[in-house]
This record gives structure tokens, C-alpha cells and sequence, in this order.
């Protein structure tokens, strides 16, 4: 069984901000394949995938929509099983032979698509809901690194707040502070920003980059905007339609930290250009199968 | 995959799935603890509270059997069927059109509504006293109350309906140069078709529940036996079963009310399924 | 793209359409919602000019208040103050010279592709010959010419939006609107949507007004581009981009010239998305600070 070192990263983005700690949630996705259903009616949704995802670090993974990208999501989360295949977290075996799903847990956190807050809840409560309900802390203790997390990130004044009365893109963000409470290893996030229009996202995900910044958590993305994974990730990994493989995996050396000037750059071009091509392949054969569907 | 091999994937699959036994099991324990419930007299000397005094189901199968051979029951059901289909539609003539002018006319709206939404509270059978004094005859009266059955249901249906028809729908077509008929013709009546068969199914369910009821309250009329020309009906027979004491009889009325309910609201939803064929997919 | 056909359509179509359109001019005019103090004034003192035959894109954050200068041009809303000008008209109500394709989409759900596609000429009793021809190449234009007796709940959203255009298309309205017509399609069907988008303008070449708030759609469609402020909107900056057209997307990556525009339009545009975002709570606007504070130590 091949180690992966425990401390991996790009030269470049380390450049410039401070990391005092050896950097958890390194996943490597070794041979991976998943099948729903049976071997002659079932759908083949991953096809021996073979990836890193390194530590301290944002990995986007692209590809067109319903290419199987969800379903590594998944299976790192421990919702859904492997077929075959092994995913490790932090040089120990997640799932793989013998242990075909893992369990979900603190240390894997997912921000899905649709907003998944309570919206019954104050903001502040929903942040603190995890920490409570896993009886890790009291709710005083909760409440109060729900409080500095917040701020933090931010989102002071708003705590006691519903969900229902801020905006879609500040609710975003409570979800994100909400997913770090437990202090994960790593956070998975399903194309979080798919409903929002370009200006917001933009704004958005330079929210993204500040928490990251700030908390250094490694990120697992999920996407089928291109321009957004080059912006966010020191890596992208581009997907192939079903069933899912790495068609090409780039280390984006753009230094960090980028704000939205980097879009114009030549070197963030010059990565577009050289990616363009595949994504577009791909999104030409799924945009054709989907319409042969109907 | 064809509609057929979809529909038959579908059977197949509830038939042979977990659901589909569990359903089996609860109903047939279900029938078990009814049919030993009301034998529990004899087969355990004492006899179950409320559950002991019901007619077994064997013995209620039997009636049914009985009650199948005889014209008078088939006559009976016809008439109530009769008097629901006839409230009903009233009910659908009467509120549809009420309905639209409605959701069309604000002033019309503001005449109508206030008296409309005091009566609508009120429920049809409190109804049926005073349809018996203002109605010359015994079916006229009957007929009125399971008229208002439906009539108010299918009326809000009708104006939510057309209230909640999205208003770039009236803005794309009046940019395209619509006359007003050609919105009311294209765009509304189509628009609230979905909302009517929704009032439809609901409304229908209602006059079952009225028409059975006021059978009951209205009697047998001059003809104290079933089949008289006033009054009849199933819920009549139900109401003197009771009176003459059996049990059986009280039971298998319910049961062919229940059936006759649930048939007519399904053909009502198939109707609606093929008026709205654009619901069907997505 | 495969599923599309290039033919020319114009040879076809009943009468010589309006080759170039109408010209749109807005001139200072504002649209304020509710009375009193709760009074809300969502377009301010706005004047721009919608060029005949030209593409305009407007560009703003969202909420900005674009969609309400939308309903005003196209004559579902009067202007609180200031007047809109078809070809030196006042505008008084909607019409068929000024259609507009909804962001999301306002096909007719009980009636089939063709069905929609003919209602204008139905609606205005111009159901003839001639007009079903025109129906008939225009689903042929959108590679919709299969799914004529489909239901839209059985259409994708990239053949929606498709139909939506024949439905526009065949009243040739000399003013074309389209309301962020591709937002929500995922980034490939909006990538072909575009692509195609572009095609048809250059074929027909009418007056359009595009919304959108895709920075790269906008600068790979446009003439001229108004970037707009946050609410109460107005004009902030007009860009010219002055690509060739037909408009290829590899060359509008490869362009420094467009690259340049991009970099002027992000740079105004993100002001007023930060400010717009700061509106929405104390936490967002604390953020808005936080951020300043960075990029200006740099």
C-alpha cells in the first residue's frame, strides 16, 4: 500500500501565507470505480478513478452535469458506497475492499446545492446545531464558537437573524461556517454556487477564498463552471461525461491570494485556453446524449 | 421504453417488492383480528368492547352476495349515484362560470364575494331544513344540498386557479397582440383547467358524503320501502338497516358507498388526466 | 452546431422583413414602487439608447432594477418620470413590434411547440399560408422541427429557450428583448445557447436589448455594453467592443482587445455587485469592509 506524505502542496501557493500546522484531510481516490444496479442493467458512474486530493488545499473537480462527480462527493462523504476501488483520508484506507462504504462523519463535511438550513432556526443556531446534537460541546460552548466563527467569517449582526431574511448568498456563507464547526478535515462542496447569477458567485467565492484563508481546511469542489474552478483551486481535476475519469488534472500555480483581477490575467487565460477545448468536448457529447433522451 | 413496458416495469416491480407483501399482510391481519374481534363472543366467552358487536366480515361477504342479486340495492345505488351526478354537474355549470367572473371582474368580485364567503361556512346539511321548507318536492331538495356540496369547492378552486396563472403568461401574449377574448379563450380557460379538475375531484368527494347524508335525514318519503320514487338512495338503505337491525346490511351499504366514491373519483381523475395531457410529463 | 441548421431563412419569410429595427431611446427616467416612506425607487434618472439594428447588452448585479427597465421599454409599466421612445413614439403599452423573452420560461404550458410559435400570428388572425411556411422554417432554424407536437414540461431548457426565440422570431418585432434569457442552464447548454444566439443575430439582424449578468456573455454578444450601479439603477459606463463579427468564441479568449473590455467591465462591476451584496445585511457589509481593507494594502 502506497503512502501519500501528509504534507503536500503546490510551491506556489504557499507563498505568502502563513500555515504553523501540518495540514490534514489529504484524500487520495485510488482506482475507483461505483455501478448502480446490476452488472448487465446497471449504470457505470465511475470508471476506475485515480486522483489526489492534497491537503490544505482546494481541489475542483469539472465536468459536465451528471458525469459522476457527485457520486465521488458522495462516497468520500460515506453516504453512498464504492464498487470497487479504495479512498484513503489521511494515508488511512476511508472505504475500499473489505469496508465498500465509509461512515459519514465531523471530519467530512458536505455544503450541498440547496440550501440545507434550518429555517426554523436563528442563523446562529443553525450554525451551532452540529457541535449540540453530536454532544460534543454544551450548548453554551457551542453558542460561542458559533459567535466566533461568525465573526470571523464576517457574518457578525446577523445571528440572531432567520434564514429566510438574509440572502441567498449570505445564507451561503452561514452554511459554510456551519460546516466548519467541528473542525473538518475536509469540506465538500456540491456546486454550491449553481443557482446564483455570475456577479454574485463572483462575490461569493472571494468569500470562499477568505474563510479559506483563514482556516486552511482542505476543499473538495464540485463544479461545471470552468472559469470558477481555475479561480478557486490550485488544483482542477477535469471530468469526463459518465462514466467519470480524470481527462486532465492541472496544478493551477496562480499565487494565492487571488481576488478578481486574476480573471484577466494572461496566466489565468492561458489556463482557460488550455482547457477550454476538453471541456468543451465533453460538454458537447453530454449536451447531445441529454437531448437524445427526450 | 414504450408507455406499456414502463407501466408493466412499474406493476412488476410493486408486485414483487417489499411494499406490495407488507400491504398483503397488514390488510389480511387486519381482517383477521376483525373477523375473530366479532366472533370474540363465542370463541372466548366474553366479547371485545366495540370491535365484538361488528358483523364479521364472512358474514358481510355474504350480504354483499345477497344484496348483489337484488334489483332493489342495484336500484338504490342508482339513485344516489343519480343525485350525485346531478349535483355535481349543477355544482360545475353553476360554478365554473361564477368562478371566472370572478377572477376576471374586480367589480363583479367585490358584488359577489362577501355574500359567497359568509354562506360558504355554513355546511351543506345544515342546509337541508331549510331546503326542505323553501323546495317544493323532497328531490329538489336533496338535489340542492348536494349541489352546495360541490358548488363552493369547485368555485375557490376556480378563482385560485386563475389568480395563480403566472402574468407573463398575459404579458407575452398581450405584447403578441391579443384581444381580451383571445386572453380569456387562450390563456385562462386553459390556464385554470388544472385547478378545476382539482375542485372536480375534491367537490365530488363531498357530495358523496352530502348525498348520503341527506339521504339519511330525508328519509324514505311516502314510500316507506327502498325504491320509493321520493328518497331511496344508499344512504337510505344504510339508515334502515339500522332501523330494521341489521348489522350485515349497515356494513355492506358502507362498503358499496365506498366503492362507488372511489370509482367516481377516479374516473373523474382520468378525465383530468387527458384534458390536461401538457401535466402529465415533467 | 449539429442540431441546428444553418439555412438561410430569409428567402422564405412572407414580406422583406424590417432589415434593421427600431431604435429604443430611454431618457430620463425613473420608476419608483409603493407611496410614501415606503416608497421604493428602483431605476433613477436613467438615459441610454438602444441603437437600431445593433446588439445592446445592459449588465448590472442582480436586484439591480434591469428587469423593471425591461418592463418599461417593452410597456408593461410606465415610467414614474421620463419618457421611452420607439422611433421618436412614446411608448403607451405592450405591442408586437417589442417582444421579450423571459428568464425563465413563459411558453404556454397547455399548447404544443407549434401551437406557441403561431400564437402571435393567430392572435392578430394572420394564421395563413404563408405564416405556417414561416413557422415551418423557423423550427427548422431552432432544430426543433421533431418536437413541433411536444409539450414544453417535455422540452429541455436549452429547446425552451430555443422555442421561446421561434415564438419571438416570427412576429419579426423590430425591437427584440431577452431578460438574462440563459441564466440557470448549466454553463455548457449556455456556452452552445450563446453560440447559437450569436448565429441567429448575425442572420437577421434586428434591434435586440440583451440583459444579462454574465460578463463573457455580454462582451461575446454585444455591440455596446451599459454597465449599470446598483439600485436605484442607472448608466454607469458604456463600452463599445468592437469584435468582428461573426463572433468566434476561441477568438474572443484569445483577444487582448476583449480582454480589455473584460478587465473594465469586471472592475466597475464588482464595485457595484460589492455594494449591492452590502445592502443585504450589516454581515455582508462588514464583509464589504473587510475586503476593501485588503485589496487596498496591496
Amino acid at each position: 500500500m502506497t503512502t501519500q506524505p501528509a504534507y503536500t502542496s503546490s510551491p506556489a501557493s504557499v507563498a505568502g501565507v502563513a500555515a504553523p500546522i501540518a495540514r490534514k484531510g489529504g484524500v487520495r481516490i485510488k482506482d475507483v470505480v461505483k455501478r448502480y444496479g446490476t452488472q448487465d442493467a446497471g449504470v457505470l458512474a465511475v470508471d476506475h478513478c485515480t486522483f489526489d486530493v492534497p491537503a490544505g488545499e482546494i481541489t475542483v473537480v469539472v465536468g459536465p452535469s451528471g458525469c459522476g462527480k457527485t457520486t465521488l462527493l458522495n462516497a468520500i462523504a460515506g453516504f453512498h458506497s464504492l464498487t470497487s476501488g479504495t479512498i484513503y483520508l489521511d494515508n488511512e484506507m476511508l472505504c475500499g475492499p473489505g469496508k465498500l462504504k465509509a461512515e459519514p462523519g465531523p471530519d467530512r463535511i458536505v455544503v450541498f446545492q440547496n440550501g440545507a438550513l434550518f429555517p426554523w432556526k436563528t442563523n446562529i443556531e443553525n450554525v451551532a446545531f452540529g457541535p449540540i446534537m453530536q454532544g460534543q460541546m454544551t450548548r453554551k460552548e457551542a453558542l460561542e464558537k458559533a459567535r466566533d466563527k461568525m465573526a470571523d467569517a464576517g457574518l457578525r449582526g446577523i445571528e440572531n437573524n432567520y434564514p429566510g431574511e438574509i440572502s441567498s448568498g449570505v445564507r451561503r456563507r452561514v452554511e459554510i461556517v456551519r460546516a466548519l464547526m467541528t473542525d473538518p478535515k475536509i469540506l465538500l462542496l456540491d456546486e454550491p454556487y449553481r443557482a446564483l447569477d455570475s456577479l454574485t458567485k463572483s462575490v461569493m467565492h472571494e468569500a470562499l477564498l477568505e474563510i479559506f484563508y483563514k482556516n486552511r481546511v482542505t476543499i473538495f469542489f464540485i463544479t461545471h463552471d470552468l472559469e470558477e474552478a481555475i479561480f478557486l483551486g490550485h488544483r482542477v481535476v477535469i471530468m469526463t461525461t459518465r462514466p467519470c475519469k480524470p481527462k486532465k488534472i492541472l496544478d493551477i500555480d496562480i499565487p494565492h491570494p487571488r481576488d478578481y483581477n486574476v480573471l484577466t490575467t494572461k496566466r489565468f487565460r492561458e489556463f482557460m485556453d488550455e482547457t477550454a477545448a476538453a471541456v468543451h468536448e465533453e460538454a458537447t457529447k453530454a449536451f447531445a446524449a441529454g437531448e437524445k433522451e427526450r | 421504453m414504450s408507455v406499456l413496458s414502463k407501466w408493466s416495469f412499474k406493476v412488476s416491480s410493486f408486485v414483487f417488492g417489499e411494499d406490495f407483501w407488507r400491504g398483503i399482510v397488514a390488510i389480511i391481519v387486519f381482517l383477521l383480528f376483525w373477523e375473530l374481534g366479532s366472533r370474540s363472543e363465542a370463541l372466548f366467552g366474553f366479547a371485545f368492547p366495540w370491535v365484538g358487536q361488528i358483523p364479521a366480515p364472512s358474514a358481510v361477504l355474504k350480504e354483499i352476495y345477497r344484496l348483489i342479486q337484488e334489483p332493489s340495492f342495484w336500484h338504490s345505488g342508482y339513485l344516489s349515484t343519480r343525485r350525485v351526478l346531478e349535483g355535481f354537474f349543477a355544482a360545475m355549470l353553476v360554478g365554473i362560470p361564477l368562478g371566472l367572473a370572478m377572477a376576471v371582474s374586480r367589480t363583479f368580485y367585490g358584488i359577489t364575494f362577501p355574500v359567497f364567503e359568509v354562506l360558504r361556512p355554513i355546511p351543506p346539511l345544515a342546509w337541508v331544513p331549510a331546503a326542505i321548507i323553501f323546495w317544493p318536492t323532497q328531490e329538489l331538495s336533496i338535489a340542492f344540498v348536494t349541489f352546495l356540496g360541490a358548488f363552493f369547492t369547485i368555485v375557490i378552486n376556480v378563482i385560485g386557479g386563475a389568480k395563480s396563472i403566472d402574468v407573463r403568461y398575459f404579458q407575452a401574449a398581450r405584447s403578441m397582440g391579443s384581444s381580451t377574448f383571445d386572453i380569456f379563450r387562450r390563456i385562462i380557460l386553459p390556464g385554470v383547467l388544472p385547478s378545476i379538475v382539482v375542485g372536480a375531484t375534491v367537490g365530488i368527494g363531498i357530495t358523496w358524503a352530502v348525498v348520503v347524508a341527506a339521504e339519511m335525514i330525508s328519509g324514505g318519503g311516502s314510500a316507506g320501502s327502498m325504491g320509493g320514487a321520493a328518497g331511496g338512495g344508499l344512504g337510505f338503505f344504510i339508515w334502515n338497516s339500522y332501523v330494521g337491525g341489521s348489522y350485515t346490511q349497515i356494513v355492506a351499504g358502507m362498503i358499496s358507498i365506498g366503492i362507488a366514491g372511489y370509482m367516481s373519483s377516479a374516473i373523474l381523475r382520468k378525465i383530468g388526466q387527458l384534458l390536461t395531457p401538457w401535466l402529465v410529463e415533467g | 452546431m449539429q442540431t441546428v441548421s444553418h439555412a438561410k431563412v430569409s428567402a422564405i419569410s412572407p414580406s422583406a422583413p424590417q432589415a434593421f429595427g427600431s431604435q429604443v431611446v430611454v431618457s430620463n427616467v425613473s420608476k419608483s414602487y409603493g407611496a410614501g416612506t415606503f416608497a421604493k425607487q428602483v431605476v433613477h434618472n436613467s438615459s441610454f439608447t438602444i441603437e437600431r439594428g445593433k446588439l445592446t447588452v445592459m449588465i448590472g448585479p442582480s436586484g439591480c432594477g434591469k428587469s423593471t427597465l425591461i418592463r418599461l421599454i417593452a410597456g408593461f409599466e410606465r415610467p414614474s418620470s421620463g419618457t421611452v421612445t420607439v422611433d421618436d413614439k412614446p411608448v403607451t403599452g405592450p405591442g408586437v413590434d417589442r417582444l421579450v423573452v423571459f428568464q425563465e420560461t413563459a411558453l404556454f404550458p397547455w399548447m404544443t411547440t407549434y401551437d406557441n410559435i403561431m400564437y402571435g400570428p393567430r392572435a392578430r388572425h394572420e394564421d395563413t399560408p404563408e405564416m405556417r411556411e414561416f413557422a415551418e422554417s423557423l423550427l427548422q432554424k431552432v432544430g426543433l422541427a421533431a418536437f413541433r407536437k411536444k409539450y414544453p414540461s417535455q422540452l429541455s431548457g436549452g429547446m425552451q429557450r430555443r422555442a421561446e426565440l421561434a415564438r419571438s422570431m416570427i412576429n419579426r418585432p423590430n425591437v427584440m428583448i431577452l431578460d438574462e434569457p440563459f441564466r440557470g442552464l448549466d454553463a455548457m447548454t449556455k456556452r452552445l445557447m450563446q453560440e447559437y444566439y450569436a448565429n441567429l443575430y448575425d442572420e437577421f439582424r434586428r434591434t435586440t436589448f440583451f440583459v444579462t449578468t454574465d460578463i463573457d456573455e455580454a462582451i461575446y454578444l454585444a455591440d455596446r455594453i451599459l454597465i449599470m450601479t446598483n439600485i436605484p439603477t442607472q448608466v454607469r459606463a458604456v463600452i463599445k467592443v468592437n469584435l468582428p463579427r461573426p463572433r468566434q468564441v476561441e477568438n474572443i479568449t484569445e483577444s487582448d482587445e476583449a480582454n480589455a473590455i473584460k478587465m473594465q467591465a469586471l472592475s466597475l462591476l464588482h464595485e457595484e455587485a460589492m455594494k449591492s451584496f452590502a445592502r443585504g445585511s450589516k454581515a455582508a457589509a462588514d464583509f464589504i469592509e473587510a475586503y476593501s481593507k485588503r485589496m487596498t494594502k496591496k
